[in-house]
Order: structure tokens, then C-alpha cells, then sequence
């Protein structure tokens, strides 16, 4: 019978035949938790290997997981650590991973999902990761979802974890994007198609010429916010492109052809014409609520806070688009613009190709590599009543501080060019 | 088992940046601290009125967002024994699960605030005398009903030394 993406991953894991709906019990390639969900895994690991009633505190073995080298640690949400609290929670996952060899991302290095596709994730993975973006990976044709604490726990102890094989939703998407739409309008054009959970508990795969176009970068900015839809992936399938980023990346040799069946079963067919597209944002308090620009610039809406950054839009492509858009220009007065690299090579590489510097000229705030402002910790946080506009994946009230403050979600080209006007501005006046 | 409590009741797509929100980060290695903020941007009172045996009712999409397992844990922590929504996001209902907080999918229109349940989990019945309500619940995948059954997916796992789905 013909098959999804995901059909394909879990039942080649599987070494039989998978069908959407089937209840599995699969291999894990690769399992991570981050410096927020880490902590709650190993404690939950321990009282996994925890003999009999004891309750006495475990001992080193009881710490031991499957797989020390595909067992990943990231210390990404709070670094470097603003908190004693979170101090102590970075110092128990850092004794964590030397107990066990479990990989440790350092606070230097950046965000997991940025990490993981540049250097550890290969077509035909399956990847579970504590964290909801893991669906990121999905854009190297790899089967990645986020689950919780205990989950992932369970996978890092038994190399294991159980899946429902999910039916799958095909976006087929054909035509050029014009001037100043990017893939973040398109993902959340089909966002607030979908619905905050028009895709509950299915797969998405993108297909069709425009993704087959479209850069790797791209392809992670779309798969990162499937689960905004509520979806448990993204896929899109390997192909050129894949190959051509993995070279990049020097591990080519980590390359497989994964595609789907051109006969293969969909729930639903979602047709986008790319080329009738205008750039878009999404409007408090959810991802789903999206405007087309057009209708909201006219409204003068005014941003306290530009963020660009997170592991939706923190790629160097995302620097090189906002360094244009900024080049010789400054923020708006009463505008502060925020800049976090998804990763250390993404810092590295906008420092060298001086699209930092740009940046810096037009008054930004250049933080570490990290997810901190998204997710409301630190560098950052909103104030009562205050207004973001951010290039992340969630607007959700409260998620960046103030319950009382607003998020608007838009492409890194409206971000920067708004942060310039010091309101909602439309990309392709500069464009 | 037969469940009876008072019912606070909740809209739709109820994130887990609303049940524990991200400003308390840091609190996240001490829940029973956490738990104090419970849903609080979206009832801050609801801290306040919450006793042992309540429930959570709530419309679409409950819990969406963040993969955030301390969300199940400090609704559970404050007494919930159980949370019913029109529909739940996978990676909450998957958590909930894996701790041991019973979630029930049913149509939840015409449950009210302040409403007085009984919910009987082996029957999938849910009822209010007062009002003369009666609802069916979903049934949970078989795999979900084992984990729960077990008591949560580490008591699953150490019972019977693997996945056992």
C-alpha cells in the first residue's frame, strides 16, 4: 500500500508495515530534554531504575540510560542563568551528563532545535524530544515530536517510546512567494487555516514546488510550527536541498531518500497558491489569529518591543533578510529591538558576514544564543500593557511576561522594517 | 470509582503558558511553590477556590502549546481529580496520562461554574442530579487506559519491565 512520510520512518523502523492509526512501540534515534523539562526527566528516570520500594536516593547506575551518545541535554531556555534557582537546576543536568555520557549543549551553544538539525539529525530519524518544537527536525525528514518529561525519560531508559502512527495532512504549495513573503507567512497563513487545533494529533507534510524551492531554513521555520496547528509533525521530504545542507554541515554521509508514496492515503488535501500570498502576522493571543498585513498597518499599531530570534526565525537567512532591511537605519524612538541567534555558528556566521554590526548600528540588543525572551525568562520580558512584535512561533497572553502585555507574530523582514517605523509596518515598502 | 466534585469552568485553547505560566520558570523544581499559580491568567481566583476533588471543565484544544509536564502535574497537585474538555492538545493529554491525571473528552457545553458533578469512570458516565444532565465520555485508546490503569507510565514501566501496549 502506499505510503506517508511518516509511514514510511516508523514502519522502516519497524522493519514491517505501518498504517496511520496503528498503536507502535518504536526505536528512538535521538531523545532530548532542555534545561526546563531536563530536570523532571531525571528525576523520573531515577525513580524508574529505582529498585524495588526503596526510597532511598538512587544510586550512579540508576542513572543509566540506553543510549549516552544519542541522549541529548541542552541547557537553551535560561542561559546564561539569570536565577540561583535555575543555577542549581543547570548544575544537576551538567552532573546528569557526565553520571551517564549523555551529550551536554553547553549555554554557549543554543537553541536544541537549531542544534540538532545542523548536526545531529538525518532523513528517516525518529527523534522525541521534552520540548514542543522538536517538530522542527521534521523539515530533515525525520519523524520528530515533543512529549513530556516522563515520556522522554522512558525513551532515554529504554531506547523505546510508543506512537500512534498518525494520519497526515498534505499542504501541497505551488508558486513563487512574491517580493516580502517569506515561509513564516506561509506557515502561518496555513495556521490560521488549520486552526490553534485544526491538525490535533496529525502529521504534516509539505509538498509541492514551492517547498521543493525553498531552503532548508525555510522548510525548519514551517515544520517548527506544525504542532501551532496542533499537529504532532512536520515533514517534508529529503531531497537536493537535504543533501546540500548536510554537506554544508559536513555529515553528507548521514543522507537518506525519504519521500512519500505519490499515491499515498491524505485526510485532508490543503492546495496553498504561494504566489496570491501577502505577508502576514499573527494577533493576540494565538498563532491561529492571523491578519494580513494589508489590513493591519492601516491600524497604526504601535511596538514597544521587536524580538528577532528563536528557533522558528534565528537562522542566519533570518539575519541576512533583517540586516538589509536595517542596514543604515535606525529603531523607532520607543522602539527597542532584541536579537537572539538560534545557534553559535548563526552568531559566528552573522559576526563574520557584519550583519551584527549592522544590527548594533541600528540600536539593537544582541543577546546570547538562546530561547530565553520567547518563553518569558529573561532578556526580555514584557511589561503591563506593553506590545511585542516577535519572529517566534507563540503569542499566547502571558508567554513573554505581563499577562497584560500583547504579541504579534511576523516574518524577521516585518519585524525589522516595523521596528524601524516603531509600528506594524508592511515589508515590502522596503522591499 | 465514582468521582464527585464542583466544577470550574474554562473556555477554549487553555494554554500551559495559562496553566503554568513562563514568568515562573524558575519555580519549575518546586511545584508544590508553582502550584500556588496554577491557571492563574486565567482565573486568578482559581487558586483560591479550588478544593480537593474539583474538576476542570474546559471547551477545545485544553492545554495547548509548551510540552511543559509540570502543567498536568500542578493541576493535579491542587486537588483536580480530573480535567473534561470538548478536545486536548496531544502533548497534555499525553502527559496527563503518563502522571496519572484522569482527562476526559466529552461535550462540555452545558456544564456550568459551580456545577456539581458525578463522574463514573468505569461506566464513561457523567451526570448532574440538579439538572438532570447526563454525558457520555470518550473511551480512552486501550494503551492510554493500561498506562492510567498502572497508575502513570514510570509505575507501567517498572511493572512490567518495559512497554507492555
Amino acid at each position: 500500500m502506499a505510503k506517508t512520510i511518516s509511514e514510511k520512518i516508523i514502519g522502516s523502523r519497524l522493519g514491517r508495515e505501518v498504517n496511520a492509526g496503528d498503536i507502535v512501540v518504536v526505536p528512538v534515534d535521538l531523545c532530548m530534554v532542555q534545561d526546563g523539562t531536563g530536570p523532571l526527566a531525571v528525576r523520573q528516570l531515577r525513580e524508574l531504575k529505582r529498585k524495588g520500594t526503596s526510597r532511598k536516593p538512587s544510586q550512579e547506575k540508576d542513572y543509566a540510560i540506553y543510549a549516552p551518545e544519542k541522549t541529548f541535554i541542552f541547557l537553551d531556555h535560561a542561559v546564561p542563568s539569570p536565577r540561583q534557582e535555575l543555577s542549581n537546576s543547570h548544575r544537576e543536568l551538567r552532573e546528569f551528563a557526565k553520571k551517564t555520557g549523555a551529550r551536554l549543549s553547553e549555554i554557549s551553544e543554543g537553541i536544541s532545535h537549531q542544534i540538532l538539525a545542523e548536526s545531529y539529525v538525518n532523513p528517516g530519524d525518529i527523534l522525541v524530544g521534552a520540548d514542543s518544537h522538536t517538530c522542527t527536525s521534521g523539515a530533515l525528514a525525520a519523524f520528530a515530536t515533543g512529549m513530556g518529561s516522563t515520556d522522554v525519560a522512558v525513551a532515554m531508559a529504554t531506547g523505546k517510546t510508543w506512537l500512534r502512527v498518525p494520519e497526515s495532512f498534505l499542504i501541497n504549495v505551488e508558486g513563487e512567494l512574491p517580493q516580502g513573503v517569506y515561509p513564516k507567512d506561509l506557515i502561518l497563513y496555513i495556521i490560521g487555516k488549520l486552526g490553534a487545533d485544526g491538525a490535533s494529533y496529525k502529521a504534516l507534510e509539505f509538498q509541492g514546488g514551492t517547498i521543493e524551492k525553498m531552503s532548508l531554513s525555510g522548510r525548519l521555520t514551517l515544520c517548527n510550527m506544525a504542532v501551532e496547528a496542533g499537529a504532532k509533525t512536520g515533514l517534508v521530504a529529503s531531497d537536493s536541498v537535504t543533501m546540500a545542507y548536510l554537506r554544508e554541515m559536513g555529515r553528507e554521509g548521514g543522507y537518506r531518500e525519504i519521500k512519500a508514496d505519490g499515491d499515498a492515503k491524505y485526510e485532508r488535501v490543503i492546495e496553498v497558491d504561494a504566489s496570491r500570498l501577502e505577508p502576514v502576522v499573527a494577533c493576540p493571543h494565538a498563532p491561529d489569529k492571523i491578519k494580513p498585513i494589508s489590513q493591519i498597518k492601516s491600524k497604526d499599531i504601535r511596538i514597544g518591543q521587536v524580538f528577532i530570534g528563536t528557533c522558528t526565525n534565528g537562522r542566519i537567512e533570518d539575519f541576512r533578510i533583517a540586516g538589509k532591511i536595517l542596514k543604515g537605519r535606525r529603531c523607532a524612538s520607543g522602539t527597542r529591538l532584541v536579537v537572539s541567534p538560534a545557534s553559535r555558528k548563526v552568531y559566528l556566521q552573522a559576526a563574520k558576514e557584519g550583519i551584527l554590526e549592522i544590527l548594533i548600528e541600528a540600536g539593537a540588543t544582541i543577546l546570547s544564543p538562546g530561547c530565553g525572551p520567547c518563553v518569558g525568562i529573561h532578556g526580555g520580558v514584557l511589561a503591563d500593557r506593553e506590545r511585542c512584535l516577535s519572529t517566534a512561533n507563540r503569542n499566547f497572553k502571558g508567554r513573554m511576561g505581563s499577562p497584560n502585555s500583547e504579541i504579534y507574530l511576523s516574518s524577521p523582514a516585518t519585524a525589522a522594517w516595523s521596528a524601524v517605523n516603531g509600528k506594524i509596518s508592511d515589508p515590502r515598502e522596503v522591499a | 470509582m465514582v468521582l464527585k466534585g464542583r466544577v470550574h469552568r474554562f473556555g477554549d485553547n487553555i494554554s500551559t503558558d495559562l496553566i503554568a505560566p513562563g514568568r515562573y520558570f524558575h519555580l519549575r523544581n518546586n511545584l508544590p511553590e508553582l502550584a500556588k499559580h496554577t491557571l492563574e491568567d486565567a482565573d486568578s481566583r482559581f487558586i483560591k477556590k479550588v478544593r480537593p476533588g474539583d474538576f476542570i471543565v474546559a471547551g477545545k484544544n485544553f492545554g495547548a502549546g509548551s510540552s511543559r509536564e509540570h502543567a498536568p502535574r500542578i493541576i493535579k497537585l491542587c486537588g483536580v481529580s480530573a480535567v473534561l474538555a470538548k478536545s486536548f492538545a496531544r502533548i497534555f493529554f499525553r502527559n496527563a496520562i503518563n502522571i496519572g491525571l484522569t482527562v476526559l473528552e466529552c461535550e462540555t457545553e452545558k456544564i456550568a461554574q459551580g456545577d456539581e458533578l458525578e463522574i463514573e469512570l468505569s461506566k464513561g458516565a457523567i451526570r448532574n442530579k440538579k439538572k438532570g444532565l447526563q454525558l457520555k465520555f470518550r473511551p480512552l485508546p486501550q494503551v492510554m487506559l493500561k498506562i492510567l490503569r498502572d497508575g502513570g507510565l514510570v509505575k507501567h514501566i517498572r511493572k512490567h519491565g518495559g512497554f507492555k501496549v
